[in-house]
């Protein structure tokens, strides 16, 4: 009886996840009457606008991963180093953007940085570009920073440091080549994971009126059919991806680890 | 060291998380503290409740109430279905194949939200989707007849249930696992059957991690913006449509009521977290 209810939960579950994954599947196929064809895809690929927004926000998602490498793994490495009291005020400001909308956010940015501000950042598009970075490393701080928080504690970062300084490394020396590499299966998979979040995100993009891939996916699927189906399969697989990338670079540093 | 000394490496070890604090300050902190300080004050800057009292209109008062209804139950649901489904790949004898799977798709159906959550959602159950028509040419039922609609409150749940049941999964597969195999002996060693060990053991344990994740839930839906435009457009009156409108074209008449409007949103989406992370604690205390 027991497992009888267990095979139910489970096929339930398998059931509605499935089927709307068929439904987009089998809608985005559909274009042509009566015949399965990739006429969908064929016309979302060769869309400029597809290209010009998929681009911006491939670009927007590296940036913000520089951006957000830069600032964590230092920030990560000097609180557990030097300021370890200090680390439960960090961990509960990282996980801050967890608790505010993220579309409260984005307001406050457009009354505190518009042209009429102390400090412009909407006034000019490359402005406006820098602040949507900021504002998607805002939104993938808490998983950036818990993956490389956690990378961290694997490692003995005080003897690390010690090793390295009387080597005579300096603070550069030893963040990139001590413990970054030591961090480096935890800061890509908080990269994907902040490649991910970046690659659709909507509404920061659309309040903004950055030319980003989630408005331009959202205006399409008000005016066409087809296209918004192949268009949720492309990011689906590219979440999936990313996904399965985080899974080979955790299992990877496992394997690399237990080698030694 | 001399005290001088001192007193500057300890100045100096502030210095390591000055761009932390500088980046949270200017692009965390203070964006959210001016809507909540816009939130109680008048056009001119004077302090006053005005702008919350003026949140008691009919239209504001449904948009929220309509938030909180589909945050609520696709939180009870997401809990309830997710809890079932990750009891079945732990303890429910299942061959152990299936349970790396449902775990591996959980994490990536929990990040596949917004936009193209809406699109699927619409390919397979909106007006023209794959199972609507299945339904309509092969077995006669018109969902619509029926009182089916997606862009409705029910379609905003059964769609947020796509990201809600995976995340209850993920969080609470591990609490599902630290059941100790020595507890459900002990019960049966005393004679309970399986319902009492459930009922007088097993849920009393895991109740703060359910009732916890369920205000995470809670809050993970009432924030969602993307799907909810991408799925019903401007057309259904919750939240954080009301507050995308906003911020777009000042609906409300009055940018103050629009900051207050925010802060109701963070009073709740607060409230939610400090109960999950209380309840987390709690946890905490059996199963480590």
């Amino acid at each position: 009886m027991n497992r009888f209810m267990a095979w139910i939960a489970f096929l339930f579950g398998a059931t509605y996840f499935a089927l709307p994954l068929l439904g987009m599947a089998e809608f985005s196929l559909s274009m042509r009457r009566g015949v399965y064809s990739l006429d969908a895809y064929r016309a979302v690929l060769a869309d400029p606008q597809f290209q010009a927004t998929f681009a911006f926000s491939v670009v927007m998602a590296l940036f913000t991963i520089a951006f957000g490498i830069l600032l964590v793994v230092p920030t990560a490495f000097w609180v557990r180093l030097k300021l370890p009291g200090l680390r439960p005020l960090v961990e509960f400001l990282t996980l801050l953007p967890l608790v505010i909308p993220a579309i409260v956010v984005v307001f406050g940015y457009l009354r505190l940085y518009n042209t009429s501000s102390w400090l412009p950042m909407t006034g000019t598009a490359m402005g406006t570009n820098i602040l949507l970075m900021f504002g998607y490393a805002m939104l993938a701080l808490p998983y950036m920073y818990r993956a490389v928080d956690t990378g961290l504690r694997a490692i003995d970062v005080a003897t690390l440091t010690e090793a390295a300084q009387s080597l005579g490394a300096g603070w550069g020396t030893i963040l990139a080549q001590v413990i970054l590499p030591n961090v480096l299966p935890a800061v890509l998979s908080g990269a994907f994971l902040t490649f991910a979040i970046v690659i659709g995100e909507f509404t920061m993009a659309a309040l903004l009126d950055r030319p980003a891939f989630g408005p331009y996916m959202q205006i399409l699927g008000a005016n066409k059919a087809y296209e918004p189906a192949a268009l949720a399969v492309i990011a689906f697989a590219i979440t999936w991806a990313c996904m399965a990338l985080i899974q080979l670079v955790t299992r990877f540093s496992k394997h690399a680890r237990a080698q030694r | 060291m001399t005290g001088m000394a001192a007193v500057r490496a300890r100045a100096l070890n502030w210095v390591g998380i000055v761009p932390f604090a500088v980046f949270v300050g200017l692009f965390l902190i203070l964006p959210t503290l001016y809507i909540v300080v816009g939130a109680f004050r008048t056009p001119d800057g004077a302090f006053t409740f005005d702008n919350i009292i003026g949140l008691n209109t009919a239209s504001i008062r449904n948009a929220y109430w309509v938030s909180l209804k589909v945050s609520f139950l696709s939180a009870l649901l997401g809990c309830a279905i997710g809890f079932a489904i990750a009891a079945a790949i732990t303890l429910g004898g299942l061959p152990r194949q299936m349970r790396n799977p449902m775990i591996t798709f959980s994490g990536v159906a929990s990040n596949f939200a917004g936009v193209p959550l809406a699109f699927a959602f619409i390919a397979t159950i909106g007006p023209a989707g794959l199972i609507t028509m299945y339904l309509r040419t092969e077995l006669g039922i018109n969902l619509r007849l029926y009182g089916w609609n997606l862009l409705s409150t029910w379609g905003l749940i059964v769609t947020y249930l796509f990201f809600q049941i995976p995340l209850m999964i993920l969080i609470i597969t591990p609490a599902l696992d630290g059941l100790k195999r020595e507890w459900r002996e002990a019960a049966e060693v005393l004679g309970a059957t399986g319902l009492q060990y459930w009922r007088m053991v097993a849920l009393p344990i895991l109740f703060p991690s359910i009732l916890g994740t369920m205000a995470l839930l809670f809050a993970n839906a009432f924030g969602a913006v993307a799907t909810a435009i991408a799925l019903t457009g401007p057309s259904l009156n919750i939240a954080p449509i009301l507050l995308y409108a906003q911020i777009r074209g000042d609906v409300l008449g009055s940018p103050n009521l629009g900051y207050a409007l925010a802060f109701g949103m963070i009073v709740i989406t607060g409230a939610a977290n400090m109960i999950y992370i209380m309840l987390r604690i709690r946890a905490e205390r059996w199963l480590k």
